[in-house]
């Protein structure tokens, strides 16, 4: 057996790339399809079931009942494939989907994204990643239960991985849901049930060592996916397929155009046309509850004012109006509120796209960027993955490996929102509306695409589009001019994404529990198979949770994303640290930081999102700001105050400052 | 001592490790915030395209990240060697 498990490790390099070859020969067959007439919907659902296939299929054969495979995938994952799986667990469906769409609105200030997601492997390779790995265990609260002693420690890290797992995985679960309802044109709650299946396939069987497998092959078609449309449409504009360097023409070029659309008299009268809009709901914010009394009202005497031969579709558009209408004054106010910020920001010139500060302030985009970045050192799905592999060396250098892999595709995700803006200003904007491209037509329909002709002169101007986010990399294929299949391959590729994510998410919260609470502290003598089935079910019952949480379509997915940074921040990132870096951090010190930091960081966050608490301008996303160096102050003030912490644990630290002994960490 | 190594030794390898991550540190700190905070000055100067300014928080801090991450990763491992505290090859 153990001869046998030699031999794939040793052979993983080969199985990787025939599975490479065969996933390519899969597209082009699918291509060839195309041309002979396979229908767009057949190729959604091939793309969607035989790649869920295969996640499942390593899932059964990566199957096991040993706790280190379990947990930790045997710790024998090579760093150069570690980092891969660490890139796959890592970029999830908002780095895939909708990271390409913020740069396209936000232009400079939307960098924070790109450098808070890959800035933050800095700190975990310098501060966290090798030392965890030498000492050694299954999870991240382990080390703090390990370090600091007693089960409070370890309590709070089971809240705080939880909190900010639970959160991230929501916004997992939508996006697995929302692209499967787009390809394959089901409801959006059996697409979350769907794709929940392919997950529960693979991690329940295998746990870490099956999700790691297909995380593998997850990465690879994720990044197939996302390179292949950009790379076309920088071929198609500079004649260089190398859109990573290319688009600082389009750049040069979107600056020229925007200048232009400035000066245009047809966009300052769009731009009036907008401002009497804002100032339009403006005057009916103030006037609630009584102007939407007087709305509903107005239409209901109109209903009534219908000629009785009045065709029925006037009717329905009146009834439909009105059913419209917010419920309550409160719900108007968010609504309304959110139309005239809206429309106000259509009011104004756009600014150049590559201007620093333009569309956020430099104290947010810093502090956004700083959260982001101490976030990704301190979320406990990608802490764990530095545990699988062989040895501390192996672990700095797959930190490395883990960045590069990510780094392929931040680095191509401004080529796309460059690319994407200057076709709109350039084919799109200024164009009359019956003769825009087929493709605004088609995304119009799902909303991702809008526009309105608001001066009524039958030709588009910018300030007339509105676009979602997701709207970029999604349509880039069709923008290109790439057969439905490339389409389908982008799919693919946002679905493996969240997959790959929302597996390691789910198996970090299920092991805190059945790990961390119930074998460590509630059953220490639970026999494995006790342990391992206790984890499975609630692998089950968090997946489902999950489910019927995003069910509900709450509207703050952006938001859920950033505050799960934030807290993990704010929560662990001190603990550990401090762990590690300082000797005389104790327990005492690791509680209060950690729940002062979690805490204050949970607060800012609800009251600045809901209540309108503001510190210093700090918009919600980056609530850990103030939390990441409330903890680490502290932990260092409050571990001075106390009696320091016992010998062993001073041989603890030193021992896992040092590479030396790793392999003797775990014998099961 | 932990796996009998003496606490001169211990001490010299960890002063090494500040020293090299404090290095990091200051080159992370340099390409994102400085470089972030003297964009709108950087981005006066164009190459092939791009205003450098946004270069770096697009691709060039990116692409130091990584050669940071692998420079520590591979210094590191020689310290280990040097003060004889690299983990035993066992499998």
């Amino acid at each position: 057996m153990a001869k046998e498990k030699g031999s794939f490790i040793d052979n993983l390099g080969k199985i990787y790339l025939a599975y490479t070859g065969v996933f390519i020969l899969f597209v082009v067959g699918l291509g060839i399809g195309e041309k002979l007439g396979m229908s767009n919907k057949m190729i959604g659902y091939m793309f969607m079931f035989c790649t869920i296939g295969i996640y499942a299929l390593i899932g059964v054969m990566s199957r096991t009942s040993k706790v280190s495979e379990y947990y930790v995938a045997g710790r024998q994952v090579p760093a150069f494939f570690n980092g891969m799986a660490t890139g796959s667990d890592w970029m999830s469906a908002a780095s895939f989907i909708s990271m390409a769409g913020a740069l396209y609105g936000l232009g400079y200030d939307g960098l924070a994204y790109i450098m808070g997601w890959t800035g933050g492997y800095v700190l975990l390779a310098v501060f966290l990643g090798p030392y965890l790995r030498k000492f050694g265990q299954y999870t991240i609260p382990d080390f703090l239960g390990a370090r600091y002693g007693g089960n409070i420690p370890r309590t709070i890290g089971i809240i705080c991985a939880i909190t900010a797992s639970f959160t991230y995985l929501i916004a997992q679960v939508t996006g697995v849901g929302i692209i499967m309802s787009r390809f394959l044109a089901i409801d959006f709650s059996i697409g979350v049930f769907v794709g929940l299946g392919g997950i529960l396939v693979c991690s329940m069987l295998g746990g870490m060592k099956a999700v790691t497998w297909t995380q593998v092959a997850q990465y690879i078609i994720l990044i197939v996916a996302y390179l292949v449309p950009v790379t076309v449409m920088s071929y198609k504009h500079t004649g260089v397929p190398v859109s990573q360097i290319m688009y600082g023409q389009a750049l040069q070029k979107i600056d020229a155009k925007e200048k232009a659309i400035n000066l245009d008299a047809k966009e300052l009268e769009v731009r009036e046309a907008f401002k009497k809009q804002a100032s339009d709901v403006d005057a009916d914010l103030k006037g609630l509850p009584g102007s939407l009394d007087q709305k509903k009202a107005d239409l209901q005497s109109k209903l009534a004012a219908l000629p009785t031969d009045a065709p029925a579709a006037d009717k329905e558009k009146i009834t439909k109006a009105i059913a419209a209408l917010p419920k309550t004054a409160e719900e108007a106010k968010e609504k309304w509120t959110v139309a005239k910020t809206a429309a106000t920001a259509k009011t104004k010139a756009i600014k150049p796209y590559t201007e620093p500060f333009a569309r956020m302030d430099m104290k947010n985009m810093l502090a956004l960027t700083f959260c982001l970045m101490v976030g990704t050192a301190g979320l406990p799905h990608i802490l764990m993955r530095y545990y699988t592999v062989p040895s501390v060396r192996e672990a700095r250098i797959s930190v490395g490996w883990s960045l590069f892999f990510i780094f392929l595709l931040y680095f191509t995700a401004p080529a796309y929102a460059a690319f994407a803006r200057y076709e709109i200003l350039t084919n799109v904007v200024g164009q009359p509306f019956s003769a825009l491209p087929a493709w605004v037509a088609s995304w119009g329909k799902v909303g991702l695409f809008t526009v309105k002709d608001m001066n009524a002169d039958g030709i588009l101007q910018f300030a007339e589009i509105t676009l979602n986010t997701d709207f970029i990399v999604l349509a880039t294929p069709e923008i290109a001019g790439l057969p439905y299949v490339i389409s389908g391959l982008v799919a693919a590729g946002g679905l493996a994404a969240a997959l790959s994510t929302a597996d390691g998410l789910l198996l970090t919260i299920s092991n805190a529990l059945s790990h961390d609470l119930y074998y460590k502290m509630v059953n220490p003598s639970a026999s494995i198979l006790r342990r391992l089935t206790i984890s499975r079910i609630l692998l089950v019952v968090v997946a489902l949770i999950a489910a019927y949480v995003a069910t509900y379509r709450l509207t703050i997915i952006v938001e859920l994303v950033a505050w799960a940074f934030s807290l993990a921040a704010a929560g662990f990132f001190p603990a550990l640290v401090m762990g590690i870096w300082d000797k005389r951090a104790n327990k005492t010190g690791c509680i209060a930081g950690m729940l002062v930091g979690f805490g204050s960081c949970l607060y800012y966050m609800i009251g600045s999102r809901f209540f309108g608490v503001d510190w210093w301008g700090i918009k919600t996303i980056s609530s850990g700001l103030f939390g990441i160096p409330l903890g680490f102050i502290i932990i260092w003030v409050v571990s001075r105050l106390t009696t320091p912490p016992p010998k062993e644990i001073q041989e603890f630290i030193d021992n896992v400052r040092i590479p030396k002994g790793s392999g003797a960490a775990v014998h099961e | 001592m932990a796996h009998g190594i003496d606490r001169k030794t211990l001490d010299a390898y960890w002063k090494k490790n500040i020293k090299l991550t404090t290095f990091t540190l200051i080159i992370w700190v340099v390409v994102t915030y400085v470089a972030a905070f003297f964009a709108p000055q950087l981005n006066r100067i164009v190459i092939f395209g791009f205003p450098f300014g946004y270069y770096m928080a697009a691709q060039g801090s990116l692409i130091i990240f990584v050669w940071l991450i692998f420079n520590y990763a591979f210094k590191m491992n020689k310290y280990d060697k040097k003060f004889g505290v690299e983990e035993e090859e066992e499998k």
